[in-house]
């Protein structure tokens, strides 16, 4: 008896929790069709939320292709069809590894920074100022970084799969002797548009939730330096284990 | 100077998880005047800002602001209401990702569309006026306390706000920004009119500039008048902080239980764990 109030307050308190997201949302979604209007805002927020990625993406990205390289070759060559390394390689950095990697990656860096500098401005009294001198919060700090993590995921992402492609073709090529032609004549005849098409999906939807995730935690963190701390890792917590389930659903969609 | 009431509260009461910050506080804050809250630390006073510029919302009573009860007005009169008045924080709340002159600029940019070369002499003209005008480069962090101040009274007063709040503009300031503080609040008064809120427990401070000061003690008004009358009030509690007399009315220490019970049971707690 005791355990089941216990778990319908905690299915309740869930259900709460998922609300105040979605009217978060709403009130943001408002803000995002009015910040379009002030791109320069946005593009900020690309920089900041991507470009300052880019060098852990492509280091990342590089590692990944060079793994990949190696095991696939091994893998392979028990087959006797070495030459589809290039295939293979570019189906696991497109369809998983790209769009997954990214996004945890994405997560540890661009979403914890982005919470704690909306938490510390909170904590500073930084979002109060604005309110005071009549400017949204939401519509000036929260909507372009939402905006800039939503649009800079799928760069990431793409930058992470050519860059990881390149490390493969590295290693499988120049290091393990494959056949150049047949390292990308494999990958174009078979690598399909509905291939491309599941990892853009992908790097959207979870560019949409860790961005989300992040600012809604930044937003709402207790105005002290524990809140701060303990909402940014709630961010990267609730958007690793959202990011490997929504993975797990949008691959079964997609098969 | 004119007897509108720009700021009316009245008989507001307001909880939070069940602590009362107010209970039946009433107080009035007149155009063109420098009206002063004053009370000793934690009875609410910023709350009571908070209050008066719609950030949070009485459970009881009314918050009339330029007329209009607060908790009547949609987001976009508050909003409204809020670009009448400026507001001077504790800790400043300078936008660190901006240097000096883009915090003063920001109001401007956010609410006009007045020309890049207005905005320049506006924003500077209000620097000077604070003596930061050589300033303006400066990112938030390189500044001392009493400059970022400085800054966010250049800021607060960039819309030419009709109400101005300030929430403990002397705490931590070297005697010379204190003086200048105290000018400026006085200059922005009589030349332009600006109706002016002060919450402070500086009594010496306030006392040299207010018209009408209030005192706040238990969530309530406990006196108001004058500086003068106050500082003649033979009141215990108005003595008590006026001449910040330890004992009194309103007590220095936190409710604990008795001193020499709380010692002599540690003491002997210790000893029976030592012998144990």
């Amino acid at each position: 008896m005791t355990a089941a109030v216990a778990g319908d307050g905690m299915i309740l308190r869930s259900v709460a929790h998922i609300g105040r997201i979605a009217i978060f949302f709403a009130e943001m979604g408002v803000q995002c069709g009015r910040v379009l209007a002030r791109p320069s805002l946005v593009i900020n927020q690309i920089y900041n939320a991507g470009g300052r990625s880019l060098v852990i993406i492509m280091l990342s990205g590089l590692f990944t292709g060079m793994v990949l390289a190696l095991l696939g070759f091994n893998l392979l060559q028990r087959f006797g069809s070495e030459d589809a390394l290039g295939f293979a390689a570019a189906l696991a950095l497109l369809k998983e590894l790209g769009p997954v990697l990214t996004a945890l990656l994405f997560a540890g860096r661009a979403g914890t920074a982005l919470t704690s500098e909306i938490g510390l401005m909170r904590a500073t009294d930084q979002l109060t100022a604005m309110q005071m001198m009549a400017v949204d919060p939401l519509r000036y700090v929260v909507a372009p970084r939402f905006l800039g993590g939503l649009i800079s995921m799928p760069l990431l992402t793409g930058v992470y799969d050519v860059v990881g492609l390149f490390g493969a073709h590295l290693v499988g090529v120049q290091m393990l002797g494959i056949d150049n032609g047949s390292f990308w004549s494999q990958m174009q005849s078979a690598v399909s548009l509905h291939d491309v098409k599941e990892g853009i999906v992908k790097s959207v939807v979870f560019g949409f939730i860790c961005s989300l995730i992040a600012v809604y935690e930044g937003y709402h963190s207790e105005p002290t330096a524990e809140g701060v701390g303990l909402a940014t890792t709630r961010t990267v917590v609730a958007s690793s284990v959202l990011i490997l389930l929504l993975d797990y659903m949008l691959t079964a969609a997609f098969i | 100077m004119t007897d509108e009431i720009i700021v009316d509260v009245r008989d507001a009461h307001y909880s939070v998880r069940g602590r009362t910050i107010f209970s039946g506080l009433s107080l009035q804050a007149m155009k063109g005047q420098i009206t002063a809250v004053m009370g000793p630390s934690g009875t609410g006073k910023t709350t009571l800002l908070r209050l008066i510029t719609a950030q949070i919302y009485a459970d009881r009573g009314e918050v009339i602001v330029f007329g209009e009860n607060l908790a009547e007005l949609n987001s976009r009169q508050v909003f409204a209401m809020r670009k009448r008045t400026g507001m001077l924080f504790q800790d400043s709340a300078l936008l660190s990702d901006m240097d000096v002159f883009e915090n003063v600029a920001f109001p401007l940019r956010e609410h006009t569309d007045l020309p890049e070369s207005l905005i320049r002499n506006l924003v500077l003209t209000k620097l000077n006026a604070v003596g930061l005008r050589g300033a303006a480069e400066l990112m938030p962090e390189e500044l001392s306390g009493g400059m970022a101040r400085r800054v966010a009274l250049a800021r607060a007063v960039v819309m030419d706000p009709e109400l101005l709040i300030y929430d403990e503009p002397f705490v931590g300031l070297d005697p010379i920004a204190l003086g200048v503080i105290l000018r400026l609040i006085q200059q922005l008064n009589q030349a332009l009119g600006i109706t002016s809120i002060i919450v402070s427990h500086d009594v010496n401070e306030l006392s040299s500039i207010a018209h009408r000061s209030y005192l706040m003690a238990a969530g309530t008004i406990v006196a108001a008048g004058t500086p003068k009358e106050l500082a003649a009030s033979q009141s215990p509690i108005v003595r008590q902080f006026m001449s910040g007399d330890p004992d009194g009315p309103s007590p220095f220490h936190y409710p604990a239980p008795e001193l020499s019970g709380q010692f002599l049971a540690d003491t002997h707690a210790t000893q029976s764990g030592g012998g144990a």
